[in-house]
């Protein structure tokens, strides 16, 4: 009865659609989704981009190649990954620090890094190799959420048999360069998500995010300069390195400016839920119609392209480019690119007070906005749901929606649970009117008066 | 201070001023290599947790200085990292711990239904254990598993998705 219910991730492209020239993260991975050991993943090319590498091209060459590829951080934020390496300090009074791999995934709707690490640990070692090598990085870390049991298996055992076969350790393939990898596992917190959080969590202290400048590059874990990069980017790196920025960029073909390709994903009440590896740039509706469209005869409402704390997006928005740019100049952020799609019959109101009882949840309480005011907005949000809504309350959540956003706490969790909140009462306002129902109340005085609400 | 590495100390065991409680030597070794990973012993403070936490079920008051002395750093450190962080326990739990995502693409696909039919079942709410000592229940943040939602883990599994009729039969594999 149980065994029928385990959860088990299964990409929904067979092994015979995956191929080496267009499916760089997942063409290695097999249809039983038993993890890829280590021969499995050697007779498939596998660390033939740190043989490469490592014997044959400076630190430098690999970071203009990443540039040049234009790898977009994948965790969500997309900034190039080349870009990142290039800003890390190093040079003879540097000490070498650290390349940390970002495997907290948490954000709502996503579920990609999970894939890779269960089926493909190798990927992600060798791209930290090379990462490592790339940042002069002494050591590495994986810091992976608590709960990923089957990926923290999939980890040690592959970290293990990297080590027997010499690919981690000292001097890597007679290159002389050395290099190891740990694995942290995390403790709960969606807040550990955030680069700097997750240095503070890594060194054994509570997740509260750090201020910037300086940017980890320049000081990071213990100090040190320090590179996080998310599990999706690093899984990138060996297929640019062994191919070339070209043949990456031309995986995209006309459809993005950004290269390569992207785990993209769909979750919600559609008839097959799931995750594709496809072209950087591919549409909405492309992968609406792969996910069998909405569920029980109902219509498309609103979606969300990449995660909680990115901006609602309509039906109409279906035929953009699912791309870090295209996304932004709609209002939102492509996020994690797994689609969180909402049907006709869904209130928004009672989703949005979902969104922010997360985020007021999970906020690290450093910052009085976040800490304050998310709690805040799920009091206005559960009234409004109840339909015990004042006159002013949307008003006063507009007003919050625009103090939660950029540049007014240390990291971006509040503008993040922002970004969904402003989208939301954009578009389909009418829904929280709807909830209001009686006058203004105290809450509403100018100025509050303390102590009273 | 950094404590002495020497394993032939590895036998003995710290006895606490607390609750009475006694760090088990298989426990000190494994925060000791743990420490060994990183820069600085406060690092090693989670998974110190964590160690105790697998033992004990949850972290006992006495747990808390005990780990500080092994690591060489104050309690306050320790008890403010478990404090912080939702896995670690810092009271009782059951013996098995149910853990139901609450998070966006669960909520959109009845999760709602999935927390009530459990707390039915069990008589408990989030942040309550049964009072046989054998479920606690507890929300948790989307758990990757948003392709079969609503989805929920029992300890160290994930099932997804978990329909209410499927909860009886589920929770009975936990005695």
């Amino acid at each position: 009865m149980t065994s029928q219910l385990r959860y088990r991730c299964q990409l929904h492209q067979s092994a015979r659609e995956r191929r080496e020239e267009s499916h760089p993260l997942t063409w290695r991975m097999r249809d039983d989704g038993v993890r890829v050991d280590l021969a499995e993943y050697v007779s498939k090319d596998g660390y033939a981009a740190v043989s490469q590498v490592l014997n044959g091209q400076s630190p430098e060459e690999v970071i203009d190649t990443m540039t040049e590829a234009n790898v977009r951080g994948r965790g969500g934020a997309g900034f190039s990954a080349g870009v990142k390496w290039c800003l890390t300090l190093k040079g003879e009074n540097i000490p070498r620090g650290y390349l940390v791999c970002n495997a907290d995934e948490m954000e709502p709707g996503t579920f990609k890094d999970r894939q890779l690490m269960e089926q493909l640990p190798h990927l992600l070692i060798e791209g930290m190799i090379l990462g490592g090598y790339a940042n002069n990085a002494r050591f590495g870390y994986i810091f992976l959420r608590g709960e990923y049991i089957g990926a923290a298996r999939a980890i040690e055992q592959a970290l293990a048999e990297a080590r027997e076969a010499g690919w981690l350790g000292a001097d890597i393939a007679g290159s002389g360069f050395d290099f190891d990898i740990a694995l942290h596992t995390g403790a709960g917190r969606y807040i550990c998500g955030e680069e700097t959080a997750l240095i503070n969590s890594l060194e054994g202290r509570r997740a509260n995010p750090r201020d910037k400048p300086p940017f980890p590059g320049q000081s990071g874990a213990w100090g040190k300069p320090t590179v996080v990069n998310n599990v999706e980017t690093l899984c990138c790196v060996p297929s640019v390195l062994r191919h070339g920025a070209d043949w990456y960029q031309s995986l995209s073909g006309d459809l993005s400016n950004d290269g390569g390709t992207k785990l993209y994903g769909v979750s919600g009440r559609v008839n097959r839920p799931g995750l594709w590896e496809l072209p950087m740039g591919t549409s909405g509706r492309e992968l609406l119609d792969l996910a069998g469209g909405i569920r029980d005869g109902r219509a498309l409402k609103a979606w969300l392209p990449g995660g909680a704390s990115t901006g609602f997006l309509l039906p109409e928005h279906l035929e953009l480019a699912l791309d870090f740019d295209t996304i932004a100049k709609a209002g939102s952020r492509l996020g994690t690119g797994l689609l969180t799609v909402v049907t006709d019959q869904q209130s928004m109101v009672a989703l949005m007070r979902n969104l922010e009882t997360f985020f007021a949840r999970e906020s690290c309480g450093w910052c009085t906005p976040c800490r304050d005011g998310l709690p805040w907005t799920v009091k206005l949000l559960a009234a409004l749901e109840r339909g015990e809504g004042e006159q002013g309350d949307i008003e006063m959540l507009d007003k919050l929606a625009n103090d939660l956003g950029p540049g007014k706490t240390f990291c971006a969790h509040a503008p993040g649970a922002a970004m969904p909140l402003a989208s939301a009462l954009k578009y389909f306002r009418h829904e929280f009117e709807q909830g209001v129902t009686r006058p203004t109340g105290p809450a509403h005085a100018e100025p509050i008066p303390v102590g009273e609400v | 201070m950094r404590p002495e590495t020497d394993t032939s100390e590895n036998t003995a065991t710290i006895a606490s001023d607390g609750d009475g409680f006694v760090l088990d030597s298989r426990d000190r070794d494994a925060i000791l290599r743990e420490r060994d990973h990183f820069e600085q012993p406060q690092a090693a403070c989670i998974e110190a947790l964590k160690v105790v936490q697998r033992r004990h079920g949850w972290v006992p008051d006495g747990a808390i200085p005990a780990i500080a002395e092994v690591l060489g750093i104050g309690p306050a450190s320790v008890e403010g990292v478990a404090t912080f962080y939702s896995l670690i326990f810092r009271q009782p739990v059951g013996r098995h711990v149910i853990l139901v995502c609450d998070s966006s693409s669960c909520f959109l696909t009845d999760y709602e239904a999935l927390r009530d039919a459990i707390a039915a079942r069990l008589g408990i709410g989030f942040g309550q254990t049964t009072e046989d000592g054998r479920f606690t229940l507890l929300p948790v943040c989307c758990l990757g598993a948003c392709d079969q939602g609503p989805a929920m883990m029992i300890d160290d599994h994930t099932y997804g998705p978990v329909r209410p009729e499927d909860v009886a039969g589920l929770l009975e594999d936990y005695p």
